[in-house]
């Protein structure tokens, strides 16, 4: 793997410039170092002007918009970024992902890593600086994540938006022989009014795309934007109600095979002993070969039908190695809970004298409380697919992922071929949430595509191998202390926060051999960075040394952290005998824009309004990813169980480039982390994880739903992302109006073991 | 052991070899390039593979292709002379969609429920679609636009 960790250095280089160019340079950084991946794809009659724009002299416009589509709209939203500047409207542009390139890097989800708080200018904590450096390593250049797509695009893909449309004005002014700034242009076409002659992007692409690029590009004022803060309609909506074959499982190539995976499902482990003669036997089985990864060790196999290699798969004979792991739940439980009881940690959060505030607080001033969450499965609707072919020396690999570049390189190097003979198809996503970030379902792939004599291969995981093969989110415990001032305010906090590094597991999967990582901030993201003024308020971060492999799960370490800060403060609240909103104002009186979340959010849910008797409220509020959001639930006892009748949601991301999708990923987040709270977890017994598919790992269903009510406010000076934040709220506003409606805190996800849902 | 069978799959006879015990899912997707229905679970507990057999939703990852008599529709199927189904319509107005993966199939099954019942209520789409799981937490703009298609089909008639 020698040439893997080369290029992560060298990755790394990239990453840390990319950060630093795009706050110094902008557009011109970025158009400079990375050569444009479009030119070596020109068609007859198509120009180029920089890595986002093509247009052709048949008048089609194709915007590149690199980041994967997984739902959240971001093809939507980038192509308006260069529509806006490019002055056409979103119906004449045909939008692409494009191919994997370093000229597409995501310098906003890497930026998001640094150790500072949104709203904070000055470092808190200069030791996470080594895990930083790692993640840029794994993250830095072309991803999808972090909720950064937007802001990562804003500014540049606007500039390219705008630079394409000076030099199409430029090459319309010497055809007509008139002054430039004589031109207008006009949703597609420059118009020449003087002379009432006009010319459409088309026509003058080819001689616009010999022009050198502009030196400066303003852009237009948010007065001024026409697509831009207004909801449009969704690029892809058409494909998506038509059932179009857009998704990794549905590639379809000539003479291409099909394959699944069988995987060992003690994570570590190895073939003890295998009996391959029964599966080779099963019809339509063309090859079962041994797979070996960082991610796995397992058995691969080849077929004429995707259903026939499930048939096979099922069939292999196979005993695996023992766990190193504890082979259950209660003993991987205890050791993380031994870690945030005991263990060393990296303080994240140190504000005031947290020790001395302790001190001398009289019990009955104290509120003590241990959280837990377990293990999580990202299950996405599209199950882990990809298809791969090996012909003459070239590599081509069809991936619904999340880190094109990544998986070029990976893949390429799993099975020496050189990079730049490695082709990677990003298609549509069936959801990722995180989990498409990982490469395990690529590199099985490229390995079963060196075995099927240069036909392609798509290799489709089953539901089962999917729930059983995830990188999870990470279980986490938390100890609670807070203690009262007379008037029922908190005047100090500790807060201990234990789980495994999804850093340093990540790290393992795809730089084996690294060591050394620093403290990894995502265990205590969204408790240590929260807009609330306490005068002792410590939060700590507890490294568990387990192996069970944990990953990037819709909204990352806020997931767990705003159902322990939120339910805390909540305990709080009702320790103190003070209302959990009033509360909180007086907590965020320093953060206006978080006041005035709060602030509406009570107002849209009628906070305070007395309920007939069987109904209640909760209330929670989580800063994550840039964006700052309240929510609060209204839940019914029934004779069914408790029924989830309305969420109201407040967001503040800065500004709104689109309503309608924020409206869809506020309460498509929610739901999302309504689903968890309610019933999802993932355990383990001798070393497997137990859950298997929908039956046992289920997610909320439309009669399950509560209606939903968005409110979105711009009052911020900088953009927060959308596809994460509805999440790290939602568990902590149902679990305390659980408590509101019944009395019993829960503090130990899933609800559903110690209440039932309708 | 693949035997010849004909499907009738959106007004068309497909003629396949295929072994009988095979979903009907996998058979219209490897076998017949249909790619519209959708792998989901393979235990009839998702409906991202919901089609229509005689109008009736049928989860088509369950059912042997041996034992799949009858008319079968699929999303590629219910769209008319370049005409939007209401329901697919009614999809497109409300911008329902996120990644799209179980659109298919709870476009079909909303399709059998608005045969079925005109004017569905919110009970009535309950138990219709109760079984068609999403992950993007589409369900808000599913109930919305379930109601809207039952009046553009109603407006059409």
């Amino acid at each position: 793997m020698a040439s893997i960790r080369k290029i992560a250095r060298r990755t790394f280089l990239f990453g840390a410039a990319a950060v630093a160019g795009g706050a110094v340079f902008g557009y011109w950084y970025y158009k400079r170092p990375y050569p444009n991946p479009l030119e070596d794809s020109l068609a007859e009659g198509e120009a180029t002007f920089n890595p986002y724009v093509k247009i052709a002299s048949d008048n089609t416009i194709t915007v590149i918009a690199p980041r994967a589509e997984m739902g959240q709209g971001i093809s939507t939203t980038l192509a308006a970024f260069v529509a806006e500047e490019l002055d056409v409207t979103l119906d004449k542009v045909t939008v692409e992902h494009g191919p994997a390139s370093y000229a597409y890097f995501n310098a906003a989800m890497l930026s998001e890593s640094a150790p500072f708080n949104f709203f904070d200018d000055s470092a808190i904590a200069e030791t996470v600086r080594s895990a930083i450096g790692m993640v840029g390593k794994v993250l830095a250049v072309q991803g999808t994540g972090g909720s950064a797509s937007t802001r990562d695009g804003f500014d540049k893909m606007r500039q390219a938006g705008a630079a394409t449309r000076i030099l199409l004005v430029q090459a319309a002014a010497a055809k007509f022989k008139v002054p430039a700034r004589e031109l207008t242009t006009d949703n597609g076409s420059i118009v020449h009014k003087p002379s009432d002659r006009s010319v459409t992007y088309g026509e003058v692409a080819l001689d616009a795309g010999k022009l050198p690029p502009p030196g400066e590009v303003t852009l237009k004022d948010k007065s001024a934007w026409k697509l831009l803060g207004k909801s449009q309609p969704r690029v892809d909506m058409l494909d998506k109600v038509t059932g179009a074959p857009i998704f990794g499982i549905d590639v379809q190539l000539p003479d291409m095979l099909y394959g699944t995976v069988r995987m060992s499902p003690v994570f570590g482990a190895k073939p003890v002993k295998a009996d391959l003669s029964k599966a080779k036997k099963m019809p339509g089985v063309v090859k079962i070969v041994p797979l070996e990864t960082t991610y796995g060790s397992g058995f691969g196999v080849i077929a004429d039908n995707t259903w026939a290699a499930f048939k096979a798969a099922e069939a292999i004979e196979v005993e695996w190695e023992k766990p190193v792991n504890p082979p259950d739940s209660a003993g991987l439980m205890q050791i993380i809970a031994d870690a945030a009881a005991a263990g060393d940690g990296s303080v994240m959060r140190d504000d005031g004298d947290v020790d001395v505030a302790f001190a001398d607080a009289p019990r009955d001033r104290m509120v003590e409380a241990e959280y837990r969450v377990p293990y999580l499965s990202h299950a996405p609707m599209e199950p882990m697919n990809c298809t791969a072919q090996l012909k003459d020396g070239a590599l081509t690999v069809w991936a619904p992922n999340q880190a094109p570049t990544i998986v070029r390189w990976l893949c390429a190097d799993l099975v020496g071929v050189p990079q730049d003979k490695t082709t990677v198809h990003t298609t549509s996503m069936g959801g990722a949430f995180g989990r498409r970030g990982e490469i395990d379902y690529s590199l099985y792939a490229t390995l079963l595509a060196k075995e099927a004599e240069g036909r392609p291969v798509k290799v489709t995981w089953t539901r089962e191998e999917d729930t059983r093969h995830d990188c999870y989110r990470p279980a986490s415990i938390a100890k609670m202390q807070a203690r009262l001032a007379d008037d029922g305010m908190p005047v100090a906090v500790d807060m201990r926060i234990a789980g495994q590094s999804l850093i340093d597991s990540l790290v393992g999967r795809i730089f084996p051999g690294q060591s050394g990582l620093g403290p990894d901030k995502t265990i205590t993201d969204g408790s240590h960075d929260q807009p609330y003024t306490i005068p002792n308020y410590r939060v700590t971060g507890i490294k568990v040394p387990l192996t069970i492999p944990v990953s990037f799960w819709r909204s990352v370490g806020a997931s767990q952290n705003g159902f322990f800060h939120e339910s805390f403060m909540d305990e709080i609240a009702a320790a103190g005998k003070v209302d959990p909103v009033e509360m909180r104002r007086k907590l965020m009186k320093d953060f206006p824009t978080a006041l005035a979340v709060i602030n509406k959010v009570a107002e849209m849910s009628n906070w305070g309004e007395a309920l007939p008797a069987g109904k209640a409220k909760g209330v929670a509020f989580t800063l994550a990813f840039g964006s700052w959001c309240g929510q609060v639930i209204q839940v019914a006892d029934t004779p069914a169980g408790i029924k989830l009748e309305k969420m109201w949601i407040a967001v503040d991301v800065g500004t709104a480039l689109d309503p309608s999708i924020i409206e869809a990923q506020l309460f498509s987040g929610a739901i999302y982390g309504l689903s968890a709270a309610m019933g999802q977890e993932i355990t383990f017994k001798d070393g497997m994880v137990e859950q298997s598919n929908f039956h046992d790992y289920d997610a909320l269903r439309i009669h399950q739903s509560p209606a939903f009510e968005v409110a979105v406010l711009e009052n911020y000076h900088k953009m927060g992302g959308v596809g994460e934040v509805g999440t790290p709220p939602a568990a902590p506003a149902l679990a305390n109006a659980v408590f509101a409606l019944t009395g019993k805190r829960i503090r130990s996800l899933p609800l559903s073991k110690e209440v039932a849902f309708a | 052991m693949g035997i010849p069978m004909r499907l009738t799959v959106n007004g068309q006879a497909i003629d396949l070899e295929a072994d009988p015990e095979m979903p009907l899912l996998w058979a219209l997707r490897d076998l017949a390039g249909i790619m519209g229905p959708k792998f989901g679970c393979g235990i009839a507990a998702c409906g991202a593979c919901t089609v229509l057999i005689d109008g009736q939703p049928v989860r088509s990852c369950s059912l042997p292709v041996g034992s799949a008599a009858g008319e079968i529709t699929t999303i590629e199927g219910i769209s008319t002379n370049g005409e939007l189904h209401p329901v697919q319509q009614a999809w497109l107005e409300e911008q329902v969609s996120q990644c799209g993966y179980c659109q298919a199939g709870q476009i079909m099954s909303a399709v059998a429920l608005i045969e079925e019942i005109p004017e569905p209520t919110d009970e009535d789409i309950d138990n219709a679609m109760g079984g068609n799981l999403c992950r993007c937490g589409t369900y808000p703009r599913i109930r919305t636009a379930i109601k809207k298609a039952a009046q553009l089909k109603l407006a059409r008639a």
